[in-house]
């Protein structure tokens, strides 16, 4: 009974940070965009925006739900229910560190630990498109429909990609097991060099592949033709309205996260630090928190605006905070292999918004032309040299 | 809890099965049959064939049935018309096919030896490791076989697909 | 009201009788359906009936052999899959029907 009790509390920690950071995720998509775009973003409610996304769940909560009359009713109430159920699955086997200790219990932090976890993304990654292309299909509506048939062909087409680029670091690394996969990238070759696959097994070309597959596999620009705002009016989402809307929107945010979490595995060593602790790795999340305290002290010494003098102090001191707690001696085991998994997701995160306010849209045939006559060529041969190497070593 | 949890996704499987069979529109058949191999590889987890439950998400569920809703949208494929049934099908066709299940089922759990039962976790033979090793030295030639036929597939798929039929 | 008579684990013939349901159902739909759609999903269910049963045996058996048999016919399930619905889209071109019977002339 002990383990039920356990995989119960991991399974609330989990669901309850995971659905914050999917409410903020959104908050800082429309900062960082506006950032480069030389706006200020939202600002609003609550300061500097933060209790933004509150208030967007509070408005998506009490809008009507119109439902168009001539759609199929039970697909159209299933869509949004299936995509959001297969985005937010997945997260239940990634592991966030190595094993802890916590009041004398041993445990993982993963929710599951199954010995295919690799495929079993793949796997659900793969179902998550029935959402899209019924909720295309169900809405009765000329343009859903095509950013359904869109959405479908374009994922199928990118998983070959996104599988092969897979592969690669699969066969360096003997296992499908994704804690075992981030064990196997610790430690440094030469003392410096940490063991990731992308440095120590040269899997540059495939971490490209793999997040060119990744952009479109959760339908982000470039590859956001299934919403095609400009073409499609909305795409496969034109229909829906309130909660059911919402439910897309954090299907793509839960994605989001997942391929994220996914390359810093496969790719990024997990949750191993970049450089080795005995030169200091363990005091780097203490210097970025204090180096942000300081900027928004200086920041708050010359406002910019009237508030900053208020706000920016009190947030310098919540910082200087969190710095401190990362120097406590019995937490750094749980929480520096958290801060570098966070660290490297988030990072690949801001990397999928950069992206988003710089580029502009493929066209349709540039998209599919791109996938199997460039990227399916290149993640060939990026695995038969990987497979050759690795097989002559 | 083996029997609860086989109990669950064998009757998840058999009432997909059945809506597959009687739905009118292609598209309510096609996400039954989505439902009946999910259920299946929840099945196939529980006798221990881990990598093959996975297969079954990623090649049935993840390329296959896809490929079929995508056809079916693409034709935009509509309800079929109503058969029309002869009085003698219309009424004892059903109980005569729980007859016929019955049967079946007696005569299968005759035919097996009862003493071996599923227990879930004892086979751990058939991970991705032992899979990989029996296809790559047992199963060599088959396997090269497959891929040749994937390749014919693929050429006939594209030649069927072109545009211009002459 | 009494515990159900549930045994503690399930007898491998409770598998095999699933497995011959759905195979029936398979049948069923291939011979009932006249959406030629719906009867290739039919026939792929009976594929997947069959893998069942080839799980199971191997199970039985204590062998690998068994999931490479089905990973065989996943294959193979692709392959046709795709060749099968080139051919309907074909057939859909040239006809505008997807009813099965009325897909009986040669020529046009």
């Amino acid at each position: 009974m002990n383990y039920f009790i356990l995989a119960l509390i991991k399974t609330g920690i989990v669901v309850g940070v995971f659905m914050h950071v999917l409410a903020y995720l959104q908050w800082i998509e429309r900062k960082v965009i506006a950032h480069v775009q030389l706006r200020v973003g939202p600002r609003r409610v609550g300061p500097h925006g933060l209790l933004q996304p509150l208030a967007d769940v509070i408005k998506l909560i009490t809008k009507e739900d119109m439902i168009p009359s001539h759609v199929n009713k039970v697909f159209y109430y299933l869509a949004p229910f299936v995509a959001v159920l297969f985005a937010l699955i997945s997260i239940s086997v990634i592991p966030f560190g190595p094993e802890i200790e916590v009041f004398g219990i041993r445990t993982n932090m993963s929710l599951a630990d199954p010995g295919i976890g690799v495929l079993f993304i793949l796997g659900i990654s793969g179902m998550g498109v029935y959402g899209v292309a019924l909720a295309g299909w169900a809405s009765n509506n000329k343009y859903s429909l095509m950013g359904g048939l869109r959405s479908s062909a374009q994922m199928i087409s990118y998983e070959l990609p996104m599988a092969l680029a897979i592969a690669a670091p699969l066969l360096i690394l003997n296992t499908l097991s994704l804690r075992e996969i981030g064990e196997k990238q610790g430690g440094f070759v030469l003392g410096v060099i940490p063991n990731w696959t992308i440095f120590s097994g040269g899997q540059i070309v495939s971490f490209f592949l793999f997040m060119v597959a990744a952009f479109a596999e959760t339908n982000r620009v470039p590859f956001d033709l299934p919403e095609a705002e400009n073409e499609l009016v909305a795409g496969f989402h034109t229909e829906y309205s309130s909660m059911k809307f919402a439910s897309f929107f954090m299907a793509e945010y839960a994605n989001m996260v997942t391929v994220s979490a996914m390359a810093t595995l496969l790719f990024l060593g997990g949750w191993h630090p970049i450089f080795p602790v005995e030169y200091g790795a363990n005091f780097i999340p203490t210097l970025i928190h204090w180096g942000g305290a300081a900027i928004l002290f200086y920041h708050a010494a010359q406002p910019a605006r009237p508030f900053d003098k208020y706000t920016y102090p009190v947030f310098g001191v919540i910082f200087l905070g969190i710095g401190g707690v990362f120097l406590i001696p019995f937490l750094q085991p749980i929480l520096m292999p958290l801060f570098w998994f966070c660290a490297k997701v988030l990072t690949i995160l801001f990397v999928f918004i950069w992206v988003r306010a710089t580029l502009p849209r493929f066209r349709y045939d540039q998209l599919m032309s791109f996938a199997w006559t460039f990227m399916f060529p290149v993640a060939l041969v990026n695995l038969f040299v990987t497979a050759l190497v690795v097989a002559l070593s | 809890m083996d029997a609860i949890l086989f109990l669950i996704f064998a009757a998840i499987a058999v009432v997909c099965g059945i809506n597959m069979v009687v739905q009118k529109h292609p598209i309510s058949s096609a996400l039954s049959l989505v439902g009946v191999m999910a259920a299946l590889a929840a099945l196939y987890l529980l006798l221990g064939g881990e990598f093959i439950a996975a297969a079954q998400l990623v090649v049935y569920s993840g390329a296959i049935m896809v490929l079929f809703i995508f056809v079916i949208m693409l034709l935009n494929a509509g309800a079929e018309p109503k058969s029309v049934l002869k009085p003698m099908g219309k009424y004892l066709g059903a109980p005569l096919l729980v007859v016929f299940f019955g049967i079946m089922s007696f005569v299968v759990q005759n035919m097996t030896p009862s003493s071996d039962n599923v227990v879930f976790g004892s086979f751990k033979g058939a991970g991705p490791r032992e899979i990989g090793t029996s296809l790559f030295t047992v199963y060599l030639l088959p396997f090269e076989v497959t891929s040749v036929l994937i390749l014919i597939a693929i050429l006939g798929a594209i030649v069927l697909a072109r545009k211009e039929i002459d | 009201m009494p515990p159900l008579p549930l045994p503690p684990s399930v007898p491998i013939s409770w598998y095999l009788t699933l497995s011959a349901i759905l195979f029936s159902l398979g049948v069923l739909g291939f011979i009932l359906r006249r959406n030629i759609i719906t009867v290739f999903m039919s026939i792929e269910l009976m594929l997947n009936a069959v893998n069942l049963t080839f799980i199971t045996f191997s199970y039985m058996l204590k062998r690998v052999d068994g999931h490479i048999f089905s990973f065989f016919v996943m294959v193979v399930a692709a392959a046709e899959a795709a060749v099968g619905l080139a051919i309907i889209l074909t057939v859909f071109k040239n006809r505008q029907t997807l009813e099965i019977d009325e897909v009986s002339s040669l020529k046009n």
